[in-house]
């Protein structure tokens, strides 16, 4: 279970996040909505271990366990995944390999044996099956000349083979068209779990259609000012930001 | 009391002196001439300093502080000599300076004649240069390598340059002949005894005709403490793929000076490397790449990765003449630096004489990427691992332009025990 308690942060001295309480049970999809500069994007950082990204009051907690005390690497060890809104492009390391060692970390980090190089292959085939990422995307760079679709199937391959237990998907949508949404969404659905929590973090509902949340949360100045079901995401959608954010959004 | 002040003989040119006096006195009437040439343009010069405009960044007076002993004839083990490693080559071992056919393996091979030569060159290089006018003057011995015309040589061609003892200098020259529509793949190290400090001096010159395919890798792992020099001087025929690779990691201090020339239209030649530096080292790379004719590529691509307080300094110097119409050269340097007290020097020119060509040079520096860094934290890789993946991706990027598979494998191989990631995942 993820505790969000209080939750100030700042990046360069600039206040970005002014309280955030917020519980996600395992099992639960919430998501977050609300428009440019709220905070969305800062919350899902601070929430993987970015540095420069500084937690001045409030904290965090995962199954109990302080985040404020874990680095980046470690978070993803205890189940944490960022799906980026910017896949990164990183030239000279291939799409296979960096799979290998990034699933490998985690496992050393949990104790667990490394996964034989057979098992790996046929566990990256059958789920780039499913997200329609082809064998030339393995051999390429990671993400380098990957088209905007392309890096957000690679980036739920890479969520899909690591099996997080804490999902934030940080504008998981932007940049697709309607197919890219679609196997995009059926590939987090294929997700859901009794045993996964996930933030879904999105500018508009069209995701929130594909991926249904049992929570919706309006982030604005940092702070979440409206919650509600799924329902509240059409009357966002109806109505604009308006409402919970005053002046800021006419 | 007059008289102009003299630049004082430092203690290295001090010995220089002794040493190619001693030389001298033995050297046989047919190659008198031209030691006796090289050493008085040498003293002309002295050893180069930083008012010397090519050797600015590397002051080699200050830094060279005495030239040790000129090494004698001595025979190794076999095992101390590491060459291309595991690799199935024909071996050609120089030992201090000389040709060592019993380190060497059985050179009857279809196309390929070596032969052991006193080492004076024809040193058509084109350069008033003091270090490589010092090798003819001290030069020790050397070998010359011819490949005919025609000839594809399956496997590479390996030469070990070795410097066997501690105090001592070696100075080999080296002509290489490759005839018309041949293929070959060389590999080249420098290498000495481990943790002794010696002084290594190579000037070799490569002549490449028509159609030609060749490669040419060398290996820098002199031992932590030696003074490396080497000159090369290429001269490429026409259509010929000419490609060069410096992999940069041993010496306290090296410089690799490299003059080439375009002799015939049509050709393309790539000049790269990785120089990987840590603790003081200073390791200089200084190109003089001249297109004289029409229509030639050339390719200069190096990058470093500077760790501790040393020091990576590159020149590169592109001429283009006035005929060489249709030039296109391009020059990137790109280096990254691993601490505050690491230091890169810079300096890519282009001197275009002609109209139509296609020329551009840049260079970047800075260090480890922190959005990459993170991105692969998240992935729950630790940092010290995330970091030695960015080196390596840095350096890969280089090293997969080389185009021969056994060597790609051999660099990166050699780049992730640099990186003491040895366990890391290749692909």
């Amino acid at each position: 279970m993820l505790e969000i308690k209080n939750l100030h942060a700042e990046v360069d001295g600039n206040k970005i996040l002014r309280g955030i309480d917020l519980t996600v049970r395992p099992g639960e999809v919430h998501a977050i909505m609300g428009p440019n500069g709220s905070g969305k994007s800062t919350l899902s950082y601070v929430l993987a271990g970015k540095d420069d990204y500084e937690i001045t009051e409030g904290s965090i907690s995962y199954n109990g366990v302080d985040w404020a005390e874990l680095g980046a690497d470690e978070r993803a060890a205890a189940g944490m995944f960022l799906a980026f809104q910017y896949p990164i492009e990183i030239p000279g390391v291939a799409t296979m390999t960096f799979l290998k060692t990034a699933l490998n970390a985690q496992r050393k980090a949990r104790g667990e044996d490394e996964i034989s190089t057979p098992d790996f292959m046929k566990l990256v085939r059958e789920k780039s099956k499913e997200l329609k990422v082809t064998p030339d995307m393995l051999k390429r760079p990671l993400n380098v000349g990957f088209s905007g679709g392309e890096k957000k199937r690679a980036e739920i391959l890479q969520m899909s083979l690591l099996e997080p237990t804490l999902c934030v998907l940080d504008e998981t949508d932007s940049g697709l068209d309607i197919d890219a949404l679609r196997v995009v969404s059926e590939g987090v659905n294929q997700l859901r779990s009794p045993e996964r929590s996930m933030i879904v973090i999105t500018h508009y509902q069209r995701l929130l259609d594909h991926i249904v949340p049992d929570v919706v949360h309006v982030l604005s100045k940092g702070k979440i000012v409206k919650t509600g079901g799924k329902e509240l995401a059409l009357e966002l959608e109806k109505n604009g930001y308006a409402d919970y954010v005053g002046e800021e959004a006419a | 009391m007059n008289a102009p002040a003299k630049i004082q003989e430092t203690k290295a040119e001090q010995s220089l002196n002794a040493q190619f006096d001693a030389i001298f006195a033995q050297t046989t009437q047919e190659n008198a001439n031209q030691r006796k040439q090289a050493w008085d343009a040498f003293k002309a010069k002295g050893i180069p300093h930083r008012r010397v405009e090519e050797w600015h960044y590397t002051d080699l007076r200050t830094k060279m502080n005495d030239a040790f002993a000129l090494a004698s004839k001595t025979a190794p083990k076999a095992e101390a000599l590491k060459g291309a490693g595991d690799l199935k080559t024909h071996r050609i071992a120089i030992v201090n300076g000389r040709y060592a056919p019993d380190l060497s393996s059985d050179q009857d091979v279809a196309g390929l004649s070596i032969a052991q030569t006193n080492g004076f060159l024809a040193a058509q290089l084109g350069t008033d240069d003091a270090m490589a006018h010092l090798n003819q003057a001290l030069v020790q011995g050397g070998i010359s390598i011819k490949i005919d015309a025609n000839a594809k040589i399956e496997l590479p061609i390996e030469i070990v340059r070795y410097t066997d003892g501690s105090q001592v200098s070696s100075y080999a020259g080296t002509a290489v002949e490759i005839g018309s529509g041949a293929k070959a793949l060389i590999i080249e190290s420098f290498e000495g005894d481990a943790d002794a400090a010696y002084q290594s001096n190579a000037l070799t010159e490569i002549k490449v005709g028509d159609k030609a395919d060749v490669h040419w890798l060398k290996l820098q792992v002199e031992s932590a403490k030696a003074q490396h020099i080497e000159t090369l001087s290429m001269e490429l025929g026409a259509e010929t793929n000419f490609q060069h690779f410096i992999y940069n990691e041993g010496a306290s201090l090296s410089r690799a000076q490299l003059f080439l020339e375009f002799k015939g239209e049509g050709t393309h030649a790539g000049l790269r490397g990785t120089s990987l530096l840590k603790d003081n080292q200073h390791a200089d790379i200084t190109l003089f790449v001249k297109h004289a004719v029409p229509g030639c590529e050339s390719r200069e691509y190096y990058r470093s990765v500077v760790d501790d307080k040393a020091r990576a300094v590159f020149q590169g110097k592109i001429i283009v003449e006035q005929a060489a119409q249709k030039t296109d050269g391009q020059m990137m340097i790109k280096t990254l630096l691993l601490s505050d007290t690491a230091e890169i020097n810079a300096k890519p020119e282009l001197e275009i004489f002609a109209d139509d060509v296609q020329c551009a040079h840049g260079s970047t520096t800075g260090d480890i990427d922190e959005d990459l860094l993170f991105y692969l934290m998240a992935r729950g890789i630790p940092e010290a691992q995330a970091r030695k993946i960015l080196v390596l991706a840095f350096l890969s990027e280089a090293i997969e332009e080389f185009e021969e598979e056994q060597c790609v494998e051999l660099l990166e191989a050699m780049t992730r025990s640099w990186l003491h990631a040895d366990d890391m995942v290749s692909e």
